[in-house]
Parts: structure tokens; sequence; C-alpha cells
């Protein structure tokens, strides 16, 4: 196998903006088919000639076998451009890259809880739906999301409307402040996650700004899970994908390669630089 | 040594509460830029001590207390630079003058064919420098900097202490703007090709930037993405020409003729030939003057046309 | 093994070039590189290491990988990788020799890089003996032979003669075409000239360089050591060290914008950089000490790591000698080994 690192030519089919930062892309290949297949929390690097390439997970599931979705929020260069695209907009795609979330190994037949904050989902949002795809495969799904405030929950539809038709699956949200038109829970992800207080038969999968991460793993230890339990996604600077560009390292970690699913404690074995 | 018990007494006088020197480096005979809290008798001080450490203070002022700097003449206008540019907080360091005879450049001694020095002797005008394949003598001013050999001249300015000022010889050999007339000499078709050809070798590892007393940006065009200017490698042939020609406008009327750009330039490119033409120009135009000629007004200024004189008289 | 007269030198160089492009050791104003052989070019003889290692010839600082046109909303690939043409580099000293097989681990394991592959298949490597090693050489603490350089020919220069030595395909192949000029020798010939070579690279000063403490501390207790808090304070954040280092390999992918297309092209990066690692929301490694660690971890630690324990270090000591404030690799080893 060689990497070019010259991407393919992906084409946007669809645009939903899905809060005021944060839009979701439908990318097909010319051929109208999907670029190329991948497994869930794996990465694609996006890019605008001129503009630049970053990677993003790939937040549809793995069983969707039509197009692949990009939840991207707005905060940069290229991802201002990508916001302000139209349909029909080429763009560059390639990947997939770096490892996946176990599903078909550790996670299989084991109740998942999901724990995401804000953009967070994305990644998750692939593998909560390879779960729902095979149901059977898993356990009972909690799903935690929390966000700033209403408008910022990503997916918000998808997860009222499907997520929550299915009775092994529970949807727990909150939101930072209390708002208008809001009944659910309000306050951050951490303490609502110490609140629903959750039996430890679970393997958790964590993904979420940094501070929430620290936070919310201190709040699952002190709730009795170990370390070899909670899986993450990690997010560093990447330029090629495939472990040689020599900057997404966590110690002698690559993000891109060994990573982006990390288990912590396989983290708690590299130096602290993320 | 005398500059030792000088920083103790300073330091023990509440003057600073650490140093910024040299120290021996690893090879025995280098030396190598160095923060000292304390154990100052390893602050070294001697003819292989070529680096300008000015710049440092950008960032150890804003730390708190007050650091005492060791600075040779040529490095003492690069810290009157950047004071009077308010990059350093002037009353966070204790500057101590210290004599310079000029300093060594390794390289050259390399330059003659000795390979496998493990020691430099200084005996007055001559080195013996100790190899492993035996000891040979060289005469000092053959294996001075550049920029040495043409030296500002030896008064510190904007010292707070000068220690043994006597101790200072002049080093200069040649005029100093000797290299630039001799390329304002050459036609400028040669010209051209002698900056195309030393400049093509450039390899953009910033050193020269990263020295420079007088690049203090906090955020160098060339490093931000904004700018449309950030690169780090020469993505066509001119790139590294307009790197080194931005650069270098950009200190004209500010450069202290340090040559620490040259110094650390691993390819050996004349940088401060650049500088220097500047300079020249400047003391032409606008007088040798304490003032920065670019930034100060005067009725007697050149005008702008003196550009396409002074090019008739070379075309 | 094969000698020739010291004095028709050029006579082969002449002849290797005919056979595929030749790039040797030679002065540039001032400076010495890998230049293209041209009749006038003279051999650096006396030069040990160029300033910028022999790595350009394989991983070379800028390469254009494709070239892309934007049309309205339409993109059109335009891919300008041309083929490589052999060619055969003379002069390479054994360090550098070594740092191929470093840079063949990153490049060369799954998925390969194509662009580094062609070249390296491209080239043919010559090397020579280094007669006289430096002040600021080392490459014997890494287990390198500056005696008995690899390559695929190596060759020894002695005072009066040019001794030859194919040890690959590519270099038999190569040596097939100079039989004439090359004349079939006992190689008992260089032995007192290695010996000489080897006395000589036990006594150099940072020969003895000692990493034991690296290979057997765990990368968390390094990392944290608090000599990084204080050795990197003389660094300037330039990124000489990195560029003319024989086995950094890190890189950047970008683009330039020539009006009409956008070039996508790599070049060499530097883990010293500031922008390195920054991110549209932060930077994990925020200041000098975090790069300047990242720096020597990476080839003292982490490469070791994830490549059976070799160092990514041969002990050029380009380094030691270009630094302009004195840090270098060896330095930072024994301090942070408190050696």
């Amino acid at each position: 196998m060689t990497e070019t690192l010259i991407p393919m030519i992906g084409v946007i089919t669809d645009i939903r903006l899905d809060t005021p930062d944060v839009k979701t892309f439908r990318v097909v290949g010319r051929d109208g088919k999907k670029c190329f297949s991948h497994l869930p929390g794996q990465c694609a690097m996006l890019s605008v000639p001129g503009i630049g390439e970053a990677m993003f997970s790939i937040t549809s599931s793995p069983t969707n076998k039509d197009y692949m979705e990009f939840s991207i929020k707005k905060c940069g260069c290229l991802t201002d451009w990508l916001h302000a695209m139209e349909v029909g907009q080429e763009i560059l795609i390639r990947g997939p890259y770096g490892n996946h979330f176990p599903v078909e190994s550790e996670l299989k037949q084991k109740n998942l809880l999901f724990i995401a904050g804000g953009i967070g989902l994305a990644p998750l949002r692939s593998v909560i739906n390879y779960c729902r795809d095979n149901r059977n495969d898993y356990g009972v799904l909690d799903i935690v999301y929390g966000s700033r405030s209403k408008d910022d929950l990503v997916d918000y539809r998808e997860i009222l409307e499907e997520w929550t038709a299915d009775e092994r699956t529970r949807v727990h949200l909150t939101i930072d402040r209390p708002q208008d038109g809001w009944d659910g829970h309000v306050g951050f992800v951490p303490d609502f996650v110490r609140e629903l207080a959750f039996d430890t038969d679970k393997t958790v999968l964590l993904c979420g700004p940094p501070i929430m991460i620290k936070f919310t793993l201190q709040k699952l230890l002190e709730m009795g899970f170990a370390k070899t339990q909670i899986y993450t996604t990690m997010e560093l600077r990447m330029k090629c994908g495939v472990g040689k560009c020599g900057r997404c390292n966590i110690g002698s970690k690559y993000v891109c390669k060994d990573g982006p699913v990390f288990r912590f404690d396989e983290l708690d074995e590299l130096p602290d630089e993320y | 040594m005398q500059i030792t018990k000088t920083i103790k007494k300073l330091v023990s006088e509440g003057k600073a509460d650490r140093v910024f020197g040299w120290k021996k480096g690893e090879l025995g005979f280098d030396t190598e830029p160095a923060l000292f809290t304390e154990d100052f008798d390893s602050v070294v001080y001697n003819s292989l001590c070529g680096a300008n450490l000015c710049k440092y203070m950008i960032n150890e002022t804003k730390k708190d207390g007050t650091v005492l700097l060791l600075l040779k003449p040529c490095d003492s206008r690069g810290l009157q630079l950047l004071t009077k540019e308010h990059r350093v907080r002037r009353e966070k360091i204790y500057a101590l003058g210290v004599p310079c005879r000029g300093k060594i450049d390794v390289d050259k001694i390399s330059d003659k064919g000795i390979k496998g020095m493990i020691d430099i002797q200084e005996n007055g005008d001559t080195l013996t420098v100790v190899t492993l394949y035996g000891e040979q003598t060289v005469p000092r001013q053959d294996v001075l900097y550049e920029k040495c050999l043409s030296c500002v001249g030896k008064e510190h300015v904007g010292c707070d202490e000068v220690l043994s000022p006597e101790l200072s010889e002049d080093t200069t050999v040649n005029d100093r703007f000797a290299g630039v007339t001799a390329l304002e000499e050459k036609n400028p078709e040669a010209r051209f090709a002698f900056w195309r050809s030393q400049l093509s070798k450039c390899i953009r590892c910033n050193a020269c930037r990263n020295v420079c007393p007088a690049c203090s940006c906090v955020k160098c065009i060339f490093d931000n993405p904004s700018s449309g200017m950030d690169s780090k490698a020469n993505a066509d042939d001119f790139e590294e020409n307009l790197y080194h020609i931005i650069r270098s406008f950009h200190v004209c009327g500010r450069c202290t003729d340090c040559g620490e750009c040259s110094r650390v330039c691993p390819e050996k490119i004349p940088l401060h030939l650049l500088n220097r033409k500047y300079i020249k120009d400047i003391h032409k135009l606008y007088g040798d003057g304490d003032e920065a000629a670019l930034l100060t007004f005067t009725k007697d200024d050149a005008e702008p046309s003196v550009v396409y004189e002074r090019g008739e008289g070379h075309a | 093994m094969r000698k020739l007269s010291s004095d028709r030198m050029s006579e082969l160089f002449e002849r290797l070039d005919s056979l595929c492009p030749l790039y040797l050791p030679g002065e540039k104003d001032g400076a010495v590189s890998f230049v293209r052989y041209e009749q006038g070019v003279d051999y650096a003889v006396g030069a040990l290491n160029t300033v910028r290692s022999a790595k350009d010839f394989f991983f070379p600082q800028v390469e254009n990988i494709a070239a892309f046109r934007m049309t309205g909303k339409k993109i059109e690939i335009l891919e300008n990788q041309n083929g490589n043409e052999p060619f055969v580099v003379f002069g390479v000293r054994a360090c550098d020799a070594a740092s191929f097989s470093l840079l063949d681990q990153v490049f060369l394991s799954e998925p390969v890089d194509p662009y580094y592959r062609d070249r390296r298949e491209a080239g043919t490597v010559i090397t020579v003996a280094c007669g006289e090693p430096d002040t600021s050489c080392f490459c014997t603490a890494f287990g390198i032979d500056p005696a008995e350089p690899k390559g695929d020919i190596s060759v020894w220069l002695t005072d009066g003669f040019l001794y030859w030595q194919p040890r690959t395909d590519k270099g038999e192949n190569l040596t097939e075409n100079l039989t004439d000029i090359l004349e079939e020798c006992d190689g008992g010939e260089i032995k007192s000239y290695q010996d000489t070579i080897k006395t000589i690279a036990n006594q150099l000063p940072l020969a003895n360089l000692n990493l034991s403490y690296w290979e057997n501390t765990d990368e968390k207790e390094i990392f944290a050591s608090p000599v990084w808090d204080e050795i990197y304070k003389g660094c300037l954040g330039c990124g000489l060290c990195t560029f003319v280092c024989p086995t950094c390999q890190c890189y950047d992918v970008r683009d330039f914008d020539c009006g009409e297309t956008v070039r996508k092209f790599r070049c060499w990066d530097s883990c010293m950089y500031s922008d390195f690692t920054r991110m549209a929301h932060g930077n994990p490694r925020k200041t000098q000490k975090e790069r300047f660690r990242q720096r020597f971890m990476h080839k003292l630690k982490y490469f070791p790591e994830n490549n059976g324990g070799l160092v990514s270090c041969v002990g050029c000591g380009r380094c030691v000698r270009s630094c302009p404030q004195g840090l270098n690799i060896v330095k930072t080893a024994r301090r942070v080994s408190d050696d």
C-alpha cells in the first residue's frame, strides 16, 4: 500500500445547518458513490486548494453505504470556507485514516455509555448509528450529550426522532445554562454523568473539549469505572494522516495512525502533551 | 576570573538575581548561552563567546526579578535598540559590559583544513589549536568572525557598568564598508547574479531572523498564516530572495550591524552586506546621527527622486 | 575490490556522469553542498560533511505533489510528480549513508511513501570513508564505522589511490561499466588506512556518548525531567538543526497559489517552529521548551520505541557544528541523563 497524499474529488450533495456554528456536509465521489469505506471513529482529510487541509472525523456510520457525512464546526480558515460553500461544490478528500472504536471486538455485546460535549458528538455519532444498525450486537445504549445551549446541540432532530425511538437506547441531554423552551436537564456534562449514577457494567466512549474530558474522566473514576473501560478520541494537528509527517504524536504514538481512538489506560502510558 | 568576582558581588548586592552569560560547551572549547541562578563559577567569558545574548532579554524580562546580562560592545547596541523599541523591560536588566578583542570563528579554523580540534589556546595574537592529529598554530586575526574584522566599535553603549574596557582591542582590518563598496562597483547584472547565487543557498532555517535583535516582531509576517506570506520553504526559486530582501528592508535603519545574521548562517551567506548597504546609504543620505533615519523627518531629508538619480548612475 | 590512481579521479567522475547524472560534494560560495558534477567542478575532497545532509536526494526540501485548478464549483487535479531518472551520488559519508536506513523506516513502512521510494530506487549511493574524522563526529556511538561506510559502493581515498568496493546489485551493475578504468586489487591495501581512522574515531570527544539511560528509562519519566526547564533556554527556535539533520523527516504539506492553479507541495518542517502543532483552538506545545523537548524525545526515545530500538541520530555532528548557540543532541542526551 502507498500513500501519495493526492486526494480524490468529492462533491457536496447536501448541507445541513445543525447549530449556529456547525454544519453537516454530505459528500460523495464524482460518480455519485461513497468515496471509500471506513470504520466508526476513523477520519478523513478534507481540503480546498489554496485554503487548507485538515482532518475531520467521519460522522456518518459505516453502515451508510451511500455517502459520508462530516459535522464541522466553524473555527478557522478552512472551516470558514467550508461553511460558506454551496451544494454542488467540489472539495478534496483522502482517507480513511486512523484506527477505530473496537465495535467488532471489545464493544460487542456490551452496554455502552456514550458521553459527548458540543462538537464531540461528531465522532460518536458514527458509532452510535453503527450500533443502532447492528442493534442485536450491543446491549443498552446510554447517550449523555451536553452543549452550551439548546441551539448548540448537534443533530438534535436525529436524536429526538430516531435515537429515542428504540427502547434499549436512552438519551440524556443537558445544556449549560437554563433557557426558555428547555425543560430538560441543565448543568455541565461531568456533573450530569455523576447524577445519572450509571452502573459500571458499561464501556464508555467519551468525546468533547479537553476540559470536559478531563472532568468527566475524573467523575467516572470516582463512580468506579476503570480506565480500561473508557475510550476517547483525540485531535491534534495533522498533515499526512499516515504517521510520517511527525506532528500529531503524543509521546511515541501518532494520533493519525495509532489513534485517534485511545483507551485511557493507553493514554496513561504516554506523556501528558495533548 | 574578574567577571565571576564582579557577578558574585553584583548579585550579593542585590543588583540582579540571575545571570545571562555563557558556559562551557560540550566540546570543551566551545561555549553556549546560558542562564545562571547559582553556580556563577561556571560562567565563562572568552574568545569563543561570539553569540549576542541581548535578544534573550525579550523573554527574560517578562519574568520577575532582575537579570545581569553580559554584553560585548556590539551586543550592547542590540540591547539599546531593544530598549528603544520597548521590546525589553530595561529596568529588569543590569547590563554589564565585558571587553572584547574579537571572537574566534571555529569554522574558519576548520576551513584551514584543521580537523579534530580538542582545544584552542590563546597566546596573544597566536592561537595554538590542539587536535587529534597534532598541534597547529594559527594567527588569531585570521580566524576572527567577519563581524569582528569590520567591527562597529569597541565602545559599549547604555551599560550600567563596563568591566575593564582597556582590555578591548580594535580588531578591524577592513574598512567597514569595503564589502559593500566592492558590490557597488559591480554592474547590476553581476550584483544580481551575486545575490541570486548566495541566496539560493538559503535553507529557510530562520536562524538569521531569530537571532537578530532588530527582528523582534511578536509574530513575523513569514510565520503568520493570515499574512498570505507565511512560508517555511522556498516554494519557488525567488522566495528565499524575497524573504531576505523583505527582512533586510524591515531592519533597515534599525540594524545595529552586530553581524549575528552572518555568524549564524549555516550556508555562510554574507547577509550583513545587505544590511550594511542600507547603513552606508543612510549615513550618506541622512547623516550618521543616532536618530532612526527612516522614522524621523527633517526638511533636509533626501527626496524620493534620489532613487532615480542614483539608479541612473548605476545603469 | 578495485582501485584507480588518485590522479585519474576526474576521469572516473566523467565516466559516471556519462552513465547518469552525478552529484558530489563541491564548494559553492563558501559552503560545501552536493552539486551536479560538470567539468570544472572540484570534488571537495577535504570537506568531511556537506552543510545540508544527503537526505535531500531522497527527501528533498521541497517537492511538488500535485496541482489543482478550480473553476466555479469544479476542481481539476493535475498530477505533476515526474518520473525519477537514475542518478549517482558520490562522496556520501558513513553517517549519511546510515541515515538512509533510518529514513527508510519511516518512508518505506506501510503505507509506503511513493516519492521517497522512487528516488531510493533511482539513486546509487557511493560512500567515501572518512580519512580524518572531525571533532564533532560521533557516528561510532551508533555502531557506524567511518572506515567501512555502507552504501551501494564504498570508496576509500588513500594517498595515491581510490579503492572501490561494490556492496549491492546496484553497485555491481554500475561497476560493470567501469571495469576498464577500475583495476582489480587486493582489499588488504586499505587495512592500515582503516586502522588509522578507527584509532582517531575512538578518541573523538563525543564518541563516548552513552544512551543507556535513554534506553532504559520510561518515556514519561524522561519527559518529566527538570533538565528540560533549563536546557532549552539558549534555543533560538530556528529550524537550523532540523534542516541540516540527516534524520529529521518531519514535513509539511502546503499549497502555493500560482494564480491559475494551486500547487500542492511537500516541504521540510521543523518541530522547533511555533506553528508546527498549532491548531485553530490551541497548541499542545506552547513554549520553546516543549518544542525543544519534542525534537530530542523523538530522536532518542519515541523513534527507538517505534523502530526496534534504532536511535534517530547518526552522529554526523551537523547540529554540533551548526547550532548558532552551541546546543546539540549530545549535550541534550548527556544532560538529561545526568551523564
